[in-house]
């Protein structure tokens, strides 16, 4: 076990090392760049321009940027974001919580309602249920989430006035209920998708372990269809479920871009998609670090938890 | 900022003499800062709060420090700067007791002598006294090669700043510069006592939870989401008449709007509501929906250096083959108005006789006919081996201005003129390619004045040339030594009077030799609820944050 984990982390730093250098390359060689936001001022001049650029330490070769950059990485300095000069740990920390809530919720309600549409659908297979959710997970996996989230505004707020607008309290309120009242419309509408995708995994997980010898043995014995269901069907399906959720792990971390901007969720979506938006390159390389190190805890979480339930798989 | 007001922008003595031969509008303007219907009673207390929703989220909250439109609603309120500009374009005293000009010897006759006195009554949010030494602080932070300050023009003329006494400072001139007036509305003062102990002031704590001496303090922060300012009782003017002013951050346009209709927002402030929703808005129970002026001029700006534009004849047949009404009424559901001018029509400084622009194709065809642009075989228009084909760029992901660009090319391609579309994201487009100009041609949208001030400088003359080595914005290369010469002229004159004369000669130049296409004059769609008394909109400043302190809810 230790031995897998010192080969995994020494595979992992080696992704991380190209992950950033790729990504800093990248980042940095896009034309236009953190400054070009004071292009249309009326008032700074080109010596305005170069000033802040030389403060940022943009004007520097992009190898003694990048290097400069993961020496201050390895020390545990993340730098400090071009917008507010926060560090961008900072930065990170205050929109993960509302992160962390909506994928949180969102996707404990894909896991549940999911795993019990792919059962149901297995148990029933053929059946008008199936049938109906086969097509519904096409939908959902076909239909922009964001076409969703505009329609489920129009529809329960505009219209029927059940749920607000958006946003993740009310201001001035923030309690536990106006929370959850702001929640509901959001995480639903996130859900879909994945809901859909772990409908259909648990679906075909399900029906594998359904062909299984065991279970025609425990038939056989007269074990009930209800326990055989609970005890030995759930738990081998769930087997490859857990690496999807090890997988789905960043995603629940690093946020839903379009989701947070429909619902205005102070989340990471947004955090990420407006830092890329300004070329705000520390907190942009910030966030892709962190993704990529969400990645591989993820997988390797995963394999643990796998090799722990499924005795048969051994870590080496 | 208006052609009502026919006086200076720079005393309050000037406005009120004006006022007093005509200018009927301009009578509340000294006032709008002060009293009248505005005012509290000094022993009512500021009720309510006003959520203002807007697109990009304000992030830089040291109004030194290099920042973008959207940060301006939260330094006005916070912080207060030496003057302030009013709607009508008259600079009112705001930490000063007057604005000082020639006649009251604020300023020397040769416009390098500057002393300002300052109020007696102002006090930090922290309970601290403001002095003329945190002036002189704010005034040497700016030109502090170690910090990340905004813009340094105008502020690195000054030279021998001397406190007098604690309300009363002085400063020289490097040279005569009759913007800085305008320049120092935008300029606000920050606490020499807290900022001086920091070793880097860039990163200082006090950049996310500032310490001003404006009508509202600091309250709370929650990135991503809203800013919440409260009322300062303290305050040494009238107001603040509400509670909370909650600057809430909505980044999609179209959610933006929704949160309008459903009641989260009161106030829609920039970028406002996208003309698309003009109509609808306007019908929307409870809410005020109004097309304010803004400062913000739209053009088909052209890159004079390349072959295809250095010909006059060129620039003329293609401003005369763009259907502007067709653009305006057909594309932004009659929003914007048509302009000539770069300067806003509102300004004391506007030139109302230039030409009219007239769309008229045949006249475009004799004129390049004329000048010898001739169809190839390919139908497009050739001279001396170079082709009438250029791009033509601007922002990727705004509907409007895309569908103008497909507009335009369709009515070139009749006249022999191939344009090419080449859009870029924002942050690459006004980069390098545009302020070193590598561009053929663009559509943007951009201000040309800081404040009233109708110095353009920056923008037009051919010192200001970045992709020649110049220190300014001038993308589109331009140069006319008449324009030159009448630039330097404007930024070392006083008199308003003499200063119009410039700044229409100038109009009528650049009306002229065309170094851009003028399309219109920006007016935004400003919405609110309809019991929010106060707003006044204010295009001599970016933001309709500009007077907070003023904004109350009608009991």
């Amino acid at each position: 076990m230790s031995g897998f984990l010192l080969n995994r982390l020494s595979q992992s730093i080696v992704l991380l090392v190209i992950v950033s250098i790729i990504g800093f390359t990248v980042l940095n060689l896009m034309p236009g760049g953190p400054l070009a936001q004071f292009g249309l001022d009326p008032g700074m001049t080109q010596k305005d321009v170069e000033r802040l650029a030389e403060q940022l330490g943009l004007n520097r070769p992009l190898w003694i940027q990048y290097l400069d950059w993961a020496w201050r990485l390895i020390q545990g300095d993340w730098g400090h974001s071009f917008r507010d000069g926060s560090s961008v740990l900072t930065v990170i920390g205050r929109h993960l919580s509302a992160t962390l809530l909506l994928m949180g919720t969102s996707t404990a309600l894909a896991i549940a309602i999911g795993s019990w549409i792919g059962i149901r659908g297995a148990t029933h297979r053929y059946s008008l249920f199936d049938y109906c959710a086969t097509v519904g997970a096409m939908v959902a996996l076909s239909v922009p989430t964001f076409w969703f989230g505009l329609i489920g505004i129009y529809i329960f707020t505009l219209k029927l006035g059940w749920v607000p607008a958006g946003n993740m309290y009310t201001i001035g309120d923030g309690s536990v209920l106006d929370y959850l009242h702001h929640l509901i419309l959001p995480s639903l509408v996130l859900s879909l998708v994945h809901v859909a995708i772990w409908s259909r995994y648990m679906r075909t997980a399900t029906l594998d372990a359904l062909s299984q010898d065991f279970i025609k043995t425990a038939r056989a014995k007269g074990v009930s269809e209800r326990r055989i269901l609970l005890k030995h069907v759930v738990g081998n399906a769930l087997l490859p479920m857990i690496t999807l959720a090890g997988m789905q792990l960043p995603s629940i971390l690093t946020g839903a871009l379009v989701t947070e901007t429909v619902f205005t969720w102070p989340g990471m979506g947004r955090l990420f998609l407006d830092s890329l938006g300004y070329s705000d390159y520390p907190v942009v390389m910030g966030l892709l670090i962190f993704s990529a190190i969400l990645v591989v805890l993820g997988n390797l979480v995963a394999d643990i938890v796998i090799a722990t339930v499924d005795p048969r798989i051994r870590l080496a | 900022m208006t052609k009502r007001s026919a006086t200076s922008n720079y005393s309050r003595r000037d406005a009120l003499r004006m006022v007093a031969i005509g200018g009927a509008a301009s009578v509340f303007a000294p006032n709008l800062l002060g009293k009248p219907a505005l005012a509290r009673t000094s022993t009512a207390k500021p009720t309510g709060r006003v959520i203002v929703g807007l697109g990009q989220e304000p992030t830089v909250f040291n109004p030194l420090m290099a920042h973008i439109e959207v940060d301006d609603g939260v330094h006005f309120s916070v912080f207060d700067a030496l003057f302030r500009i009013d709607p009508q374009g008259v600079i009112q005293p705001n930490l000063a007791v007057e604005v000082p000009n020639q006649k009251n010897g604020g300023i020397s006759e040769d416009g390098l002598k500057w002393r300002i006195r300052l109020r007696d009554d102002v006090r930090w949010h922290d309970g601290k006294p403001f002095s003329a030494e945190d002036v002189k602080f704010t005034l040497e932070l700016i030109m502090n090669p170690n910090f990340r300050s905004w813009r340094t023009a105008g502020h690195a003329l000054v030279r021998d700043i001397t406190v007098i006494s604690p309300t009363e400072i002085s400063w020289r001139m490097e040279e005569a510069f009759a913007p800085y007036l305008s320049f120092l509305t935008e300029t606000f003062i920050v606490p020499k006592h807290i900022l001086e102990k920091e070793a880097n002031p860039s990163n200082a704590a006090f950049n996310q939870a500032p310490v001003g001496t404006g009508a509202f303090k600091w309250g709370k922060r929650v990135p991503g989401d809203h800013l919440e300012l409260v009322a300062n009782l303290e305050y040494f003017g009238e107001g603040p008449h509400i509670e909370r002013l909650v600057f809430k951050y909505i980044p999609d346009l179209t959610v933006l709007y929704t949160q309008f209709k459903s009641g989260d927002v009161d106030l829609v402030g920039q970028p406002y509501i996208t003309p698309d929703h003009y109509r609808e808005a306007k019908t929307l129970p409870n809410r005020v929906v109004t097309l304010v002026p803004r400062a913000s001029f739209e053009s088909f700006y052209l890159n004079l250096e390349r072959p295809q534009f250095k010909e006059l004849a060129v620039r003329e047949a293609l401003y005369a083959a763009i259907d502007k009404e067709a653009i305006i009424q057909g594309l932004y559901y009659g929003v914007p108005a048509p302009t000539e001018t770069f300067m806003p029509k509102q300004s004391l400084y506007y030139n109302p006789n230039l030409p009219a622009h007239e769309y008229n194709l045949d006249r475009a065809r004799k004129i390049l006919d004329k000048a010898g642009w001739v169809p190839g075989r390919d139908g497009i228009r050739a001279k001396g081996g170079v082709r009438l084909s250029f791009a033509n760029s601007t922002t990727s992901g705004d509907p409007l201005r895309e569908q103008a660009q497909q507009f335009l090319q369709q009515t070139f391609a009749q006249l022999g003129v191939e344009m090419k579309i080449s859009n870029l994201p924002a942050a690459v487009m006004w980069g390098e390619f545009w302020q070193q100009s590598q561009f053929d041609s663009v559509i943007v949208g951009s201000t040309y004045l800081i404040g009233a001030d109708p110095d353009v400088t920056n923008r037009l003359h051919s010192r200001s040339i970045a992709a020649k080595g110049g220190r300014g914005s001038n993308n589109a290369q331009y140069a006319n030594p008449e324009v030159d010469a009448l630039l330097d002229k404007g930024a070392r004159t006083f008199d308003p009077e003499a200063r119009r004369a410039i700044y229409h000669r100038v109009q009528e130049l650049v009306r002229q030799d065309l170094p851009f296409l003028p399309l219109y004059q920006s007016n935004s769609v400003q919405g609110q609820k309809k019991g929010i008394s106060g707003v006044m909109p204010n295009g001599n400043t970016r933001t309709e944050s500009w007077n907070a302190l003023a904004w109350h809810w009608a009991s």
